[in-house]
């Protein structure tokens, strides 16, 4: 087949299918699986993009619930203070129309509110990229935490958005944050976060990525622009934390800072480094794991009268034996892929090198 | 004036809590290159085991201050020691295993650890704050008066003791000979081993050391300035010593005190003048600053890169 056409298929297909899933699913699933679906896509953004910095790049960041803030809050106070001038289409409060009449109502807006927290969310990661040109390491760890603290900080002293109290809207105006996130919007940014990544990786500049990971002084004497992709880096992954931020806003009702302190950004990390730094589909399963375990880890202990509060250690012990049984992650480098599954044992026998 | 003195007097006394834990952050990163994020968490237990150490041991106001000292003496040994213990454990069975895995996984373990020590201290001791019974005299004579500014002896006492448990940390780091180790294998701990080192031993008694350190600080962060104890109440404070332990240097000793007293030191000055809200973006606005002008902290040596 032509490139261009399965191009065209796949990006065709892609939409067809999540159109069809985002119509079916909210009516044949469990509200509970639903919201797990839903909040596990979110995190497989988180996952995959802060993939790019950590697994790809080799730079430590520890912030980026920051980002996710960002985005959350600037996407929220968008669509609720630029209601009037800009979404008066929308309903003040309250969901939108039902089916596909509300999957066209909610699309501008959406992209919209995805596009400007993900610019907004890049910029700011271009200022923590920054540093990143003089620090290493641990200390490099340490600033990005920093830099997502002072955003939870700001946040919680902006009045504007509700401060420490969390912010549903402007409700003097009777204006609450609209519903717009459903399926679709998830996870087309899912497979747009996977495409962009795994593209990346098997690019040029993409390999200038794994180069620094790996030895950043010899990347830079084979010309690779240590500097630049280290940047390119942070606001490539800021920029989807930022968009992430956005769908979590609009899919919750009420976004409290205190749910993007330091402790939901080391989720994210833990996401990364249990599906194993670098590897995509990795932070893929790792995503959904880490979101679905503490809820079936609700339902299967709270069956059990007094077990549930064994909930939250039996998840911190399980993170420990799973990091000590395997400290490269789940995958390793490596991805899962069609072949780990079919054609095993079937490849060609390598090819002895010869003198010649 | 007597403001300015009073905010510094309240500086000191925060910055010596954090110092005490600072300490332990920045020798287990000296001796492992391990930013060991259940610290803050082990300085919790240390306050846990004061509250419960005091009350099984029925402590009550005493009427003279050497008498509250000798009484709160035993209580402050035990929960160093419990803390100690605790150090121990975690060492051996969370990190040993991972001590050639990649560091990030270390770090993630560590994450692990101190959300294990949170909610199995939710578990344990509930989530209803706890309060440490006063045992130093209070009511007339319990403050001094120096310059316009208020010193309760209780900061006094909390101030001096934690400078007596640095000095005598100062003295096992440098003057004896499992100090000497540590500082060896802080150095470069492949060297160390080879000089017959035994490196493992040594970075255990380092958590020891660092744990012990942050269950006096638990204690008597819990038992002289009545904060409310809590199971969540380490991952605050631990976070402003690790960033204190950072701004000073992280692997400096001297670093991690002087990190720490700048961080009380801040905090008690921005608190003072009605920005509380903004204390933790201060403290890491600080840190920034502190990096970006000296990449590897105050008193930290910058070591090039070696190809």
């Amino acid at each position: 087949m032509a490139p261009l056409l399965r191009r065209a298929l796949f990006i065709g297909g892609t939409v067809v299918v999540l159109l069809v899933l985002s119509l079916v699913l909210p009516q044949t699933l469990d509200p509970v699986v639903f919201r797990i679906v839903m909040l596990s896509g979110i995190a497989i953004i988180m996952a995959v993009s802060l993939n790019l910095i950590n697994g790809f790049t080799g730079q430590f960041s520890i912030g980026h619930a920051g980002f996710q803030a960002l985005g959350a809050y600037g996407a929220a106070a968008l669509t609720v203070y630029g209601h009037n001038a800009l979404f008066g289409y929308l309903p003040k409060a309250g969901p939108l129309q039902p089916g596909l009449a509300g999957f066209f109502q909610g699309a501008p807006a959406i992209l919209i509110a995805m596009l400007a927290s993900g610019l907004l969310a890049a910029a700011v990661g271009y200022l923590v990229g920054l540093p990143s040109l003089r620090l290493r390491g641990d200390y490099l760890a340490i600033v990005t935490l920093g830099f997502g603290e002072i955003i939870r900080v700001v946040i919680e002293n902006t009045d504007v958005v509700g401060g420490p109290r969390g912010f549903s809207g402007n409700v003097e105006a009777g204006v609450l944050t609209p519903r717009l996130t459903s399926f679709f919007w998830v996870y087309l940014v899912v497979v747009l976060v996977v495409v962009v990544s795994r593209n990346l990786r098997f690019s040029v500049q993409g390999l200038g990525f794994l180069a620094v990971r790996e030895d950043e002084i010899a990347a830079q004497a084979m010309g690779v622009d240590t500097t630049r992709t280290k940047v390119i880096a942070f606001v490539l992954g800021a920029f989807f934390a930022g968009v992430a931020g956005a769908l979590y806003a609009h899919y919750e009702f009420t976004l409290s800072p205190t749910s993007f302190g330091f402790v939901r950004s080391f989720d994210f990390v833990t996401m990364v480094v249990l599906g194993g730094l670098g590897s995509i589909t990795g932070s893929v399963l790792a995503a959904v794991l880490l979101t679905a375990l503490p809820e079936v880890l609700r339902s299967s202990l709270g069956s059990v009268q007094g077990l549930d509060q064994y909930r939250l250690v039996t998840y911190a012990l399980l993170l420990i034996i799973l990091m000590i049984v395997r400290p490269q992650g789940i995958f390793g480098r490596g991805e899962l892929r069609r072949d780990t599954f079919f054609r095993r044992g079937k490849r060609p026998p390598a090819t002895p090198l010869t003198g010649a | 004036m007597s403001d300015f003195l009073q905010q510094v007097v309240i500086g000191v006394q925060l910055g010596s809590i954090y110092a005490l834990i600072a300490l332990g952050y920045t020798m287990v990163y000296g001796v492992l290159r391990l930013i060991n994020f259940a610290h803050g968490d082990v300085f919790m237990v240390g306050a846990f085991v004061g509250f419960y150490a005091a009350r099984a041991l029925k402590l009550e106001e005493q009427p003279t201050l050497a008498g509250a000292l000798i009484t709160l003496l035993p209580v402050l040994l035990l929960a160093m020691v419990a803390c100690a213990v605790l150090g121990l454990v975690i060492e051996r069975l969370a990190y040993r295993p991972l001590r050639r895995a990649p560091r990030l996984t270390a770090l993630i373990t560590a994450i692990g650890v101190s959300l294990f020590l949170e909610n199995a201290g939710q578990l344990l001791f509930g989530a209803d704050p706890k309060f440490f019974p006063s045992v130093t005299p209070q009511g007339a004579g319990a403050t001094l008066n120096l310059g316009g500014a208020t010193i309760s002896k209780d900061q006094l006492v909390l101030v001096v003791a934690a400078a007596l448990l640095m000095a005598v940390l100062w003295y096992i780091v440098q003057r004896t000979r499992i100090g000497r180790a540590m500082r060896a294998v802080s150095h470069d701990a492949d060297a160390a081993a080879l000089m017959g080192i035994n490196t493992d031993t040594v970075i255990a008694f380092t958590f020891g050391l660092g744990a012990a350190l942050a269950g006096a600080g638990g204690m008597l962060f819990a038992a002289l300035t009545y904060a409310k104890i809590l199971p969540l109440m380490g991952i605050a404070i631990g976070l402003k010593a690790f960033v204190a332990a950072v701004v000073g240097g992280i692997g400096s000793i001297p670093g991690a005190m002087l990190g720490g007293l700048l961080m009380g030191l801040s905090e008690s000055f921005v608190r003072g003048s009605g920005f509380s809200r903004w204390t933790e973006a201060v403290a890491f606005v600080l840190l920034i600053g502190v990096l970006l002008l000296r990449p590897a902290g105050l008193l930290g040596r910058f070591a090039p890169e070696k190809v």
